[in-house]
């Protein structure tokens, strides 16, 4: 009887200490500081009720400029396991300051696929970034929404409106689940309240930030709506030319469904771009999975990989940084406003205070993280 | 037609749950016991939605 009691003991510790780790990766939160550009923080359930409450009632950080002008929104976290996303998204609303037009910043779109880390994957709960007052901890995050919040998943995913078929798990996948239902899934219902915030708000352009694995072939470009391709093209132009980094352009798929560069273009006024960065820590032959790669993008594996050819990205012993990911998402946005406003002078949005590649690479990502404990509790917003 | 799949879903974790402490209790060779446990773990992390 003695052993038996020992042997449950055991049990019980082993359930604890996995219990904790995944109750705290789930209940983390996250300050966000509004920086001095932010007018108000809305909420996603604003523009869809039923959203409200849920846990993808999200915040809608709103930068209104001193002039009137066009409107663009960013969706960082669309995928929440690929981080560099949701930061380049954090350092716009934490620092931006907009002179003409406004922007709609959504830190985290899927937060609930931010508390929970891929099944069987042996991800993080969450990482670090170093800043000058300590360091800024992030939910790691998934590609899908939590089962916790959604399920059970359907033997086939039938796109909706198009009935096109989908992997199944992709029906918590809020990148294939665009244009979204009133009546959908709690990750439909998600899409569909960005896309009324979009069509409410008059959204000029969506860029939608995201990370591929290096074996992906969509990588190191902007993926474009039709009616996107020839901003990106002179972006992609003036990027490689002067931002320090090469970036391509792709054309958005019209047959394939469910994605935000192609159905919230179809379906709302707004152009639909997609910012894909290099991200090792997703490729498939990765060496161990930690924090380590996760921020210094750096793996013997990968490179091995590259070395006989099996990678539509470059990769050395330097890795991908996170910081190089970043940046490449600020430059890129900075550029595409630069070309937008130049060519629509009614619709320009013009912005300060946002790093470029070369200051995030330089400085780093944490020197452009505010700190929580410098401000009035009030003014923290948490994700 | 979901949260009648997810309340059989749980009763079902709950009953293999059960068998496993069952096992568990019964068993008299001490690998099999901590076999019983570790497999019982995921299943009481269901139960209490931590996972």
């Amino acid at each position: 009887m003695k052993r038996k009691i020992a042997i449950a003991a055991f049990g019980a510790a082993l359930a604890l200490f996995a219990g904790l780790s995944f109750y705290r990766s789930r209940h983390l939160r996250e300050p966000v500081v509004p920086g001095p550009g932010v007018s108000r923080v809305a909420h996603l359930g604003d523009y869809f009720g039923p959203i409200k409450g849920t846990v993808n009632d999200l915040n809608v950080y709103v930068l209104d400029g001193k002039e009137p002008g066009g409107t663009i929104l960013l969706l960082g976290g669309t995928h929440p396991e690929e981080p560099a996303g949701r930061l380049a998204a954090w350092i716009f609303a934490e620092n931006a300051e907009v002179a003409k037009g406004r922007i709609f910043v959504i830190l985290t779109a899927n937060r609930s696929a931010s508390t929970a880390t891929r099944l069987g994957g042996a991800y993080p709960p969450d990482f670090t970034i170093p800043t000058a007052w300590g360091g800024q901890k992030f939910r790691m995050g998934d590609r899908w929404s939590n089962p916790l919040d959604q399920w059970p998943d359907p033997e086939v995913y039938l796109h909706y409106p198009t009935r096109q078929e989908l992997a199944y798990v992709d029906i918590r996948n809020l990148n294939r689940a665009f244009p979204g239902r009133p009546n959908g899934t709690l990750t439909e219902k998600t899409c569909y309240a960005i896309i009324e915030l979009i069509r409410r708000e008059k959204v000029d352009i969506a860029i939608d930030f995201h990370e591929a694995e290096l074996q992906y072939p969509v990588i190191s470009t902007i993926v474009a709506h039709q009616k996107g391709a020839d901003l990106a093209a002179a972006a992609s132009m003036f990027i490689s030319s002067i931002e320090g980094f090469a970036i391509g352009v792709e054309n958005s798929p019209k047959a394939l469904h469910g994605l935000s560069h192609r159905e919230i273009g179809d379906a709302t006024g707004a152009i639909a771009l997609l910012l894909e960065a290099p991200e090792p820590f997703l490729d498939a032959t990765r060496g161990r999975t930690d924090r380590e790669l996760l921020l210094a993008g750096k793996d013997d594996f990968v490179v091995r990989a590259g070395k006989r050819g099996l990678l539509f990205e470059k990769i050395d012993e330097k890795g991908w940084p996170i910081d190089i990911r970043v940046g490449r998402h600020t430059s890129t946005v900075l550029q595409i406003l630069e070309i937008w406003s130049g060519d629509n002078p009614a619709k320009a949005v013009v912005l300060s205070g946002v790093p470029r590649y070369t200051d995030v690479v330089r400085d780093g990502i944490g020197a452009y993280l505010k700190d929580p404990k410098a401000v009035a509790p009030a003014k923290i917003f948490y994700e | 037609m979901n949260t009648v799949v997810t309340i059989l879903y749980y009763l079902l974790t709950a009953y293999v749950a059960v068998l496993l402490v069952g096992n568990f209790l019964k068993n008299k060779k001490w690998q099999d016991e901590v076999l019983y446990i570790i497999v019982l773990i995921p299943f009481i992390l269901r139960l209490l939605r931590l996972k």
